[in-house]
Formats: C-alpha cells, sequence, structure tokens
C-alpha cells in the first residue's frame, strides 16, 4: 500500500472531573484519558475515525515522537497519507483506555483518597465504559458522531460496542479480528494468564508498587501463553521449526529451541514495561464483553439497536478469533437488514495479522473508508 | 466462482423481478455490478457473496455490501426467508453441490433466481459436432481453464426442478446478444436459447 507515515506527533492529556460510574459498580471521581490526534477535523466535524486498542495497545497508535525517532505507532501502517485511514481525509483518534498504564488514570497512577497508586484498588473497568469515557472525549473534542470506530481484537469490540451503545453517533464500525464474546477456551487462556501473575510472590495483592518490585515473572508468563495464541501454528513452524539455538541438544532447561528464546525475549520485552494490573483488569474486560447477554444472548437482537454500516473482516489463521467468530456478527447484522460487507484474508501471521501490511486487507479497508460520504 | 462481469442481458430480466425495498442475496456477486443496479435503479437492498479477494475489494469499491465466503459451503449462516430474492447469475455452471445449493436458496430465499448458458444451444451444438467444446458469449472459456464443472440444458434444468419439487414461476430465454427468443416448443426453445433466466419457488 503506498502512503507516508504522519511523521512527528506529540500526546495530548485530557482531564475528566465529572466522576464515571462503572459497569463494575465502582466510580472514579475524576480521570485523565491521554490521547493522539492525526490529520485535521474539518469545518462539519464529519470526518472523525476512533482508533480502539487492544489487550497491550495505547494512543501512540501512528507516527514517531520527535525526540523518538524509533518509538513509532503500534499501527503505523495503516494510518497516514495516502493510507487507508487517510489523514489527508480524516481526523484520527487514538486514545489510551481508562485503567491503561500508558498515561490514562489506571492502577498505577495515583488514587487521589491516598495519594498512593491505586493498584488492586483500580474498580474493574467494562468495554462499555472504555467506550462511555471515549463518547466524553469525542464531547472534548467536538465530536458529534464519528465516520467510523476501528479497531482489531478487544479494539473491535469496542467499535461493535460503540455501534449498540451509541447508534447515533457511529456512522461506521470496523470490526477486525473480532468477537461478539469470548468463548470458554478464550477465558482459559486468559485465566491462566492471570493465574500466573497473581500467585507471583511479588505481586503482593496488586499493592506491589509499595514494595518497589513488579510481579515480572508472573507477568512474564502470561505474555508468554499470549503470544502463543496471537500466531499461527504455520507460522511458528516456518519461522522457528525445531531449529535449536546451539545445533545440539544439551539436555538441561536453560533456551535450546528458537522458539522458546523468541518467546522469553518477548517475555521479557513486555514485563519490562507493562503494568501487571492493568494486564489484568484488561483481560477481565475481555472475558466480560458480552453485549448479547442482556438479550439472553441473542446477537440478533441486541444488533437490532445499530444504525451504522459495518465492516467486518477476520483472518483464516485466528485461532484466537476464528472467522466464525466474525461471521457471528455478520450473521445478526445481515438478519437485521443491516449494511454490512465482510472480508476474510488468509494472512498467516494468526490473530496478529490484524497488525500486518496485506494489499486485500488494507485495500479492503482503504476502498470502505473512501466510500465514506463526508 | 467467478461472477457474472460478462454480458447483463439477464440482468434486465432480474431487474424486472425485484421491488422497491426488497431484500436480495447475489450469490458469486463478483464485482458487485448487478446489486450496485438493482440498488440504484429499483431501490433494493443487497448483499453479496462472493470468494475472489479481487471480486470483493472491487465490490466494497462499488458500495455494495459483499460477504466473503464460498458458496460450496452453504449459507448456514442466514435464517430461513431471510431474504425476498436470491440471485445465482451465471454461477450454477460452476457449482459441484447444484441440488444443495437450490435448496439453500429457497430456504433463505422467497424467490430463487437462476441465470445459466444453455449447452443445448444450437451453436453450442454444432461446435460439439464439428469435435470441438463450444466457446461463445455465454461460455466464454476454453475447456482447460473453465470454471464451469456442470453441462446442462434448459431442460435438463427443468427435470431437475420438477424432481426437486421446485415451480417455475417466470422463464425467460435469451440468445446470444441478450434479445428474448420466441419459440413454438420447449424443445425448440431449447435450442435457440443461448442464456436462460428462471424465477423459482417452493411448490405450494
Amino acid at each position: 500500500m503506498p502512503g507516508q507515515s504522519v511523521g512527528a506527533v506529540q500526546s495530548h492529556c485530557a482531564h475528566f472531573s465529572e466522576p464515571i460510574e462503572l459497569r463494575s459498580g465502582g466510580v472514579l471521581p475524576a480521570y485523565d484519558l491521554v490521547y493522539e490526534t492525526y490529520g485535521t477535523l474539518n469545518a462539519a466535524k464529519s470526518n472523525a475515525i476512533l482508533v480502539c486498542h487492544a489487550l497491550s495497545g495505547h494512543h501512540h497508535v501512528a507516527g514517531h515522537y520527535a525526540d523518538q525517532p524509533d518509538n513509532i505507532g503500534w499501527w503505523d501502517n495503516i494510518i497516514g497519507p495516502g493510507r487507508p485511514l487517510d489523514t489527508d481525509r480524516y481526523f484520527i483518534v487514538g486514545l489510551n483506555n481508562l485503567g491503561g498504564c500508558h498515561g490514562s488514570t489506571g492502577p498505577s497512577t495515583p488514587n487521589p483518597a491516598t495519594g498512593q497508586p491505586w493498584g488492586a484498588d483500580f474498580p474493574m473497568v467494562a468495554v462499555s465504559d472504555w467506550v462511555e469515557a471515549q463518547a466524553r472525549l469525542a464531547d472534548r473534542l467536538g465530536i458529534d458522531a464519528w465516520a467510523a470506530v476501528i479497531g482489531g481484537s478487544l479494539g473491535g469490540m469496542q467499535a461493535l460496542r460503540w455501534s449498540i451503545s451509541f447508534p447515533e453517533r457511529i456512522r461506521h464500525a470496523l470490526i477486525i479480528a473480532s468477537a461478539p464474546r469470548l468463548s470458554a477456551q478464550n477465558i482459559a487462556f486468559n485465566d491462566v494468564a492471570r493465574q500466573a501473575i497473581l500467585t507471583d510472590p511479588d505481586f503482593h495483592g496488586g499493592h506491589y508498587y509499595a514494595h518497589g518490585v513488579r510481579p515480572v515473572r508472573g507477568l512474564r508468563l502470561a505474555r508468554m501463553l499470549g503470544h502463543i495464541t496471537y500466531l499461527s501454528d504455520d507460522q511458528m513452524g516456518e519461522k522457528f521449526g525445531r531449529e535449536l539455538k546451539n545445533g545440539s541438544f544439551s539436555f538441561d532447561y536453560d533456551v535450546e529451541f528458537q522458539i522458546e528464546s523468541y518467546l522469553r525475549y518477548q517475555g521479557d520485552k513486555f514485563a519490562g514495561h507493562f503494568d501487571a494490573n492493568t494486564y489484568l483488569l484488561m483481560t477481565k474486560a475481555l472475558d466480560y464483553f458480552d453485549p448479547a447477554r442482556l438479550d439472553g444472548g441473542d446477537l440478533k437482537r441486541t444488533m437490532a439497536r445499530t444504525r451504522a454500516g459495518f465492516l467486518v473482516v477476520s483472518f483464516t489463521t485466528d485461532w484466537r478469533f476464528t472467522p466464525a467468530r466474525s461471521r457471528e456478527i455478520v450473521a445478526a447484522l445481515v438478519a437485521n437488514g443491516r449494511n454490512v460487507s465482510y472480508a476474510e484474508s488468509s494472512l498467516n501471521f494468526g490473530h496478529d495479522s490484524f497488525l500486518m501490511e496485506d494489499s486485500h486487507y488494507h485495500g479492503v479497508i482503504d476502498a470502505y473508508l473512501r466510500n465514506i460520504v463526508l | 466462482m467467478t461472477g457474472h462481469t460478462l454480458g447483463r442481458a439477464d440482468f434486465d430480466v432480474i431487474a424486472g423481478w425485484v421491488e422497491p425495498g426488497h431484500r436480495v442475496l447475489d450469490l458469486g456477486c463478483g464485482d458487485g455490478s448487478l446489486l450496485k443496479r438493482l440498488i440504484e435503479t429499483r431501490g433494493i437492498q443487497g448483499w453479496g457473496i462472493e470468494i475472489e479477494d479481487a471480486n470483493v475489494l472491487a465490490a466494497i469499491g462499488n458500495g455494495v455490501n459483499v460477504i466473503q465466503s464460498n458458496l460450496e459451503n452453504g449459507l448456514a449462516d442466514f435464517a430461513e426467508g431471510a431474504f425476498d430474492h436470491v440471485v445465482l447469475s451465471r454461477t450454477l455452471q460452476t457449482v459441484r453441490h447444484t441440488e444443495g445449493i437450490l435448496r439453500e436458496m429457497l430456504r433463505v430465499g422467497r424467490e430463487a433466481v437462476v441465470s445459466f448458458p444453455n449447452f443445448a444451444y444450437w451453436k453450442n451444438l454444432r461446435a460439439v459436432l464439428d469435435g470441438r467444446m463450444p466457446v461463445s458469449e455465454d461460455l466464454p472459456y476454453q475447456w482447460y481453464d473453465s470454471p464451469n464443472v456442470r453441462f446442462f440444458t434448459l431442460l435438463d434444468f427443468e427435470a431437475l426442478c420438477a424432481q426437486m419439487g421446485l415451480a417455475i414461476r417466470e422463464r425467460r430465454v435469451l440468445d446470444e446478444k441478450g434479445n428474448p427468443v420466441e419459440a413454438g416448443d420447449d424443445r425448440e426453445l431449447n435450442f435457440l436459447g443461448s442464456l436462460a433466466v428462471y424465477r423459482l419457488t417452493r411448490a405450494r
């Protein structure tokens, strides 16, 4: 896909002093949301696209910081002049969700009641809470309705939730590599990841900040496990096979196979910077996400509330959220007579495919967004 | 599935059979040109099914709802009676499970619209008599690169409909130029028609 990067970008912080009541019953008296924007909001304020992040994402979606040229946004390949999320045409907004660990209010930020990090006292947040907070950010930016809300995986769930919670404020929802609710297997993987963190001796019931430690071992295991579910078996086989680091068996428990080396590296890298409480919260938000729950599980009834147009995309090698999960969303939309297109990409990167660049995948998003009348 | 990027003669016929507001599902919709036309000229609401990446991309570019999926896997995602019309334009001859797809079309749709090239068209028969497989406006492929896996005639199709208990509501037979064919009887029609378009329902 031709096009350029958005170049140097800056992040902003919006403070909200109105309390937000959360799905869990908890209340945040005030909160900050960090966000970035790319492109220019037009006079009619009709060209705004919200990009929602997945489990480990944040507000730095595209471009780089002037003083950190290597710190490139996590979805840079799809955003910029001439790219599918074309900043010559659209005003793109990315934020760090509530409960995050990249600047927005979360477990690692101070609890105003104590002055200490919230830790385990940070209330549970649900996808619907994120969407509510995003709506308040939209108000702040003067955006009545998004031209589109887009996201992959947990980000796609936010786009789906937007279409149900605020049908009049979202014109198009782009739901990629996502699902209308987690399966038992999905929840099982999340729980093993959580158990790794919760049983780490350095976890201290979530108040590890006060002890000057972090549950790095648990977080590392959680990420290693998660990473396995993001890749496809084929891709792992192609990339690593049974290749040995030192050419022969060493009959010990050190790193031997290349896949072990890779997973440990990914685990270490992630555990080095991510907050374990945020990881716990994000996985619970995934587990709880089930917009059809209040309709007795009938997604068709739930989707009757939507008004947006939809583009749903899945990847044949994604075994975390398989194409069948995306087709559940498509079927519920067609049953309601909604406008929906669905594309299935054969990109070979499993669940992580949604972050990759591919002519069919990006072409479909590009074609869909170019047809939106601003 | 190749979709119908070829002639458009059957589009006119199909346009005459749908009503504004109808829900139309187009199987093997190609670049979505039939649906686009039905939306613009007849005010229908449409969805297409297509398997080829390039066609899916083109259909989305045309602003048409398209669902990337393999017809051979059936229409299980759609509820009974979800559509007013289910269209299979110039595609039945490429589908292996002929009875399955016809049955599915009339499960999810009130009416099925099917068009296909007639193998018994006299020019096709003459080609075979001359010792070569036919290549024509409606059968534009060489035998070795044809997506078609089923070769049948008007009379064959009608026999299958009877066997499956499907009612033929209307039938239009067109020549290679897309003009309607007039004939004294079915046998003559089978001989003179290059493309057939049928409107089917379940038998009452």
